[in-house]
């Protein structure tokens, strides 16, 4: 049977990784990672939503740049077929800005993701390789950063935000300082583990230089890690950014994001369901679609490690 | 014992630092008498005494070791208004901490539960039901759930009853006297919602990691001995599942405590509490460096005394850690 | 009612796994009568531990298991949790490949153990310990008494098998299923454990399947042998059939593996070429076919039933030698191992 053999030679491949550890540049662990996600009914239905959303909100920008500043003359209106979110109180076309939200969000959910990929996976590598005195350090750091609620830290600093030109890109950043920690301790953890196993003595015993033994041997190793952390970080920094410009700390108008149009909407809530019902959703949604995203590539890409659902 | 005061001089010693840090944080993030400089009519001597009175004349690090050595001591300084920190502090603490170690102790029962159903019913329709709702409180922003909870819920209930069931404002009712009893129903009907909402944000990672790790404990050798030895189901589950997988679930617990702090913050907003957080963020707007201040090393407080207490039970559920 | 105290007749086990269907045990059938020692051996993977965890109804919810397995005349596949419960631990225990896992290590030995008795005997925690106890010096442990209070951790390799193994026997079990029971440990050591296993075996009159992969294992213990390949029994009979006779190049091969003291300058050490096939989807022809050197035409296409050896010495039932092998009467009569190439490297790796 044509489909047994397929899954025989996956099979094969894939213990035979795991008992050499070598490093998977393999296709076909790639390949039967692609099947395991795609076979999640959930990360499906994740993925659906969250392209859903980014579609919607391209599409709106370009066709509406500035919709989501637009004064309708349409004051406080119900969704119709015109309006499909409704309208706000001084307006403003509900849909629009709630797109325009969503790009902001996830422009500042981008740039945080990023950096904490670098600087979680420098940290983490230099620790769990090196050890001693710098581990200690570094780990030392991290937990000092832990000490005090990231929300707090975010509040003290929330004074710079406003008053600086490019406060989205600023706020990226400081969301991005903060969300590192957790990354460096996933990579701390599995370069400590890993750099006692075989494959790196060996590379070591061929002459392999620690650089070329971090980036050629460990660190793709820990891709799998990384790449689930760097979506959780996506809907972790969604979050944060959400909460803060929910109490009038983020951003500030013109600009637009998910949380700030929630809190708009608060005081309406009982009369104008709307201005709270729909960004709270987008919100909501674009979250858990992120969520369900970064468990199924765990799953798809290391299904013996804990996970969420199984 | 010997572990214990080795842990003990660990906390210390990050507490130290996490005052430097706290300090060093509230010191570059903004000048608590920019709005006073602002405004022309200030005369120089004003500002000058002002600057004097929160030490600002002096150089930083004379001041951390001012603050410091005085913060130890529970004098935490003066509001801009002059008026001492540390009382305010303890009124508002007192607030909050009801709320957060009621949540806690809820948080934790719910998601031990939810954790172990949904593991012993691993791929069930009650398990996938479980799941799906950790995830779904999870993606909820605390500040979604507590104004779902006030307007959607709360608010249609008390108006179909045609009068508060649900109190959605406030710690305690404004004008409540009375003995310490007599006011408790008052102090309960508050707690309600923000505890609820609270529960909701915090018990659904544990319960992911608790079903998870449960999960990791039923192929392990010593479980599949235990029942080689006969054990009833619920003995085996109890004795040496359950038991095992609270170790590492005690970690996690702790370390979130201060996520718990953070969503206490908010919950307090959107019920007008007047608790430590509302305080912490009016601190902030006044740009109040003494206020903002206590608050960070406070929450640090806590942080490292339950990671403390986290370690403590630690090695006495893992006698590897007790005895090595 | 038969004499057998474990039965197992036309066993399959398959797991549902998202590569397909691993057909894990196919078709394993073999008695074992009261006092009895059997040794199964094969490579990892060949079905061995499965076929123990299938006969005290310990595999995972994953398995699908046909066929029948009776311990003393009880039905294990059809019965409840609680039925299964009574019967673990009285008539059947089990002891694992690793010490350093199997007991759990929150608790201490002598919890452990107390656990085991009161679990199935109605005393009182007390009269609980001093059984413990005495449990503990039938296995050789010296300070008894105090090693009681012992957390797992702070035992040896060597030691924690011993109390493994005196949790087994714990309440005088029919049957004691040892899976790898001295794989885990140092070599040293292994010799040591096998003896409180045979000491063990004498006092509570059990019957011992005893699982390996290292045939030297079993040689001066078991009174029979099934060789197990790629879920299949392909060669069984008694200990010196299977050692002096081979009907089987496989079992060829496992023999030729074993370094000897005395045979060293003689016999050199010999090893099976390739791994065993995966267990996923359904295969023709022998499963040792790709690695046999004696392989024909007929080996690829059509699978060898387990059939009587007709050159045999023995033919009493229920050992009598048989071999899944098409040429198993012409291998039979070939020098042990001669087929397999001699290999120069280092035999230290070769015998794990």
């Amino acid at each position: 049977m044509k489909t047994n053999v397929t899954a025989e030679t996956d099979v094969k491949e894939d213990t035979d990784l795991d008992s050499s550890g070598m490093s998977g540049e393999s296709r076909s662990q790639w390949a039967l990672a692609r099947r395991r996600f795609f076979h999640d009914r959930l990360a499906i239905f994740g993925l659906i939503i969250f392209s859903l959303i980014i579609i919607g909100s391209i599409a709106e920008i370009v066709l509406n740049p500035s919709g989501y500043q637009d004064l309708t003359g349409d004051y406080n209106q119900a969704p119709s077929w015109h309006h499909l979110f409704g309208t706000t109180t001084i307006g403003i076309d509900l849909f629009s800005a709630c797109m325009k939200g969503v790009l902001q969000d996830l422009q500042i959910a981008l740039i945080v993701s990023v950096m904490s990929v670098v600087l979680g996976t420098t940290v983490g590598a230099l620790a769990g390789y090196y050890g001693g005195k710098l581990d200690t350090f570094l780990m030392r750091l991290v937990d000092l950063i832990l000490v005090v609620p990231g929300l707090a830290i975010l509040i003290v600093l929330s004074n710079q935000i406003s008053g600086k030109g490019n406060a989205s890109l600023y706020l990226a950043f400081l969301l991005g300082a903060l969300s590192w920690t957790y990354i460096a301790r996933l990579v701390r953890a599995e370069f400590l583990s890993l750099r006692e196993r075989t494959f790196v003595e060996a590379a070591r015993a061929l002459g392999a230089d620690n650089r070329r033994i971090i980036f050629r041997h460990l660190i793709p190793n820990c891709i799998g890690t990384i790449t689930v952390n760097a979506t959780l970080t996506i809907a972790g920094a969604i979050l944060l950014e959400s909460t803060l410009s929910f109490l009038g700390l983020g951003l500030v108008p013109p600009e637009v994001s998910l949380g700030m149009l929630v809190q708009q909407g608060e005081e309406a809530a009982t009369t104008q369901w709307w201005q709270f019902a729909f960004p709270a959703s987008i919100l909501l949604l674009i979250i858990l679609s992120v969520f369900f995203i970064g468990d199924g590539l765990q799953s798809a890409l290391d299904p013996r490690k804990n996970r969420a659902r199984s | 014992m010997r572990f214990v005061i080795r842990r003990l001089t660990i906390s210390v010693f990050i507490l130290f630092l996490a005052s430097i840090f706290v300090f060093l944080l509230v010191a570059f993030s903004g000048d608590p008498l920019a709005q006073l400089k602002l405004d022309p009519r200030t005369p120089l001597a004003t500002l000058q005494y002002r600057r004097h009175l929160l030490h600002l004349d002096l150089p930083l690090w004379e001041r951390y070791f001012y603050w410091f050595s005085h913060a130890i001591r529970g004098d935490l300084g003066n509001t801009i208004a002059g008026l001492p920190v540390s009382p305010q502090l303890v009124s508002h603490m007192v607030i909050t901490l009801r709320m957060v170690l009621v949540a806690l102790v809820f948080s934790v029962i719910i998601a031990i539960g939810t954790g172990v159903i949904s593991a012993l019913y691993r791929g069930k329709f009650i398990d996938r039901t479980i799941t799906f709702t950790n995830f779904f409180f999870l993606a909820t922003p605390v500040f979604v759930t507590g104004l779902f909870l006030k307007f959607f819920v709360a608010l249609p209930i008390n108006q179909h009853a045609g009068k508060i069931l649900i109190y959605t404002d406030g710690d305690q009712s404004p004008l409540a006297d009375g003995s310490f009893f007599h006011r408790l129903p008052d102090y309960i009907g508050h707690m309600i919602l923000p505890t609820i909402t609270l529960i909701l944000a915090t018990y659904a990672t544990w319960s992911i990691y608790q079903r998870s790790t449960l999960l990791e404990t039923m192929d392990l050798d010593h479980v599949l001995l235990a029942r080689s030895k006969g054990l009833s189901r619920r003995r085996v589950l109890l004795r040496h599942m359950l038991r095992n997988a609270l170790i590492p679930v005690t970690t996690v617990i702790a370390l979130d405590f201060a996520a718990l702090l953070g969503g206490a913050v908010i919950t307090e907003t959107v019920y007008s509490w007047n608790g430590m957080g509302s305080w912490f963020l009016e601190g902030v707007g006044n740009l109040d460096v003494n206020i903002t201040m206590a608050y960070l090393l406070v929450t640090a407080v806590f942080v490292i005394v339950f990671n403390l207490l986290a370690d403590i039970a630690y090695a006495a559920l893992d006698p590897r850690i007790r005895l090595s | 009612m038969s004499e057998n105290i474990l039965s197992i007749q036309d066993l399959n086990v398959d797991f549902q796994t998202e590569a397909g269907v691993v057909h894990a045990i196919r078709g394993v059938s073999f008695d074992l009568k009261p006092q009895e020692v059997i040794g199964i051996v094969g490579e990892s993977g060949s079905g061995k531990s499965v076929t123990s965890l299938a006969s005290i109804g310990l595999l995972a919810r994953s398995a699908t298991t046909t066929g029948t397995i009776l311990i003393d005349n009880q039905s294990v596949t059809t019965m409840s949790e609680k039925e299964l419960s009574n019967l673990r631990g009285t008539t059947v225990a089990m002891i694992f490949q690793d010490p350093m896992t199997s007991l759990n290590p929150v608790y201490t030995i002598g919890w452990q153990i107390v656990e085991a008795l009161r679990a199935h005997q109605k005393i009182s925690k007390k009269e609980a310990r001093v059984e413990a106890q005495r449990l503990l010096e039938l296995v050789g442990i010296p300070q008894a008494e105090k090693r009681l209070d012992n957390y797992p951790h702070e035992f040896s390799g060597g030691m924690r098998q011993r109390a493994v193994i005196a949790i087994a026997m714990a309440n005088q079990p029919k049957v004691i299923l040892a899976d790898e029971p001295t794989t885990a440990l140092d070599v040293t050591v292994q010799a040591q454990v096998l003896q409180t296993l045979r000491t063990a075996l004498e006092i509570s009159k059990a019957a011992l399947v005893l699982i390996t992969h290292d045939l030297g294992v079993i040689a001066g213990f078991a009174d029979r042998i099934l060789v197990m390949y790629a879920g299949r029994v392909v060669e069984s009979g008694l200990v010196d059939e299977i050692f002096y006779r081979p009907a089987m190049p496989y079992t060829h091969g496992l023999l030729g593996s074993i370094p000897s003291i005395d045979s060293v300058s003689s016999v050199r050490l010999r090893q099976i070429p390739g791994s065993p096939p995966t267990m996923v989807g359904t295969h023709t022809g022998c499963p040792f076919a790709a690695r046999c050197p004696l392989r024909k035409e007929i080996c690829l296409t059509e699978e060898p039933e387990l059939k009587l050896v007709a050159a045999s010495t023995n033919s009493s039932i229920g050992s009598e030698h048989r071999s899944a092998c098409h040429f198993a009467d012409e291998v039979v009569e070939m020098p042990v191992a001669s087929m397999f190439p001699d290999s120069s490297e280092d035999f230290s790796e070769e015998s794990k």
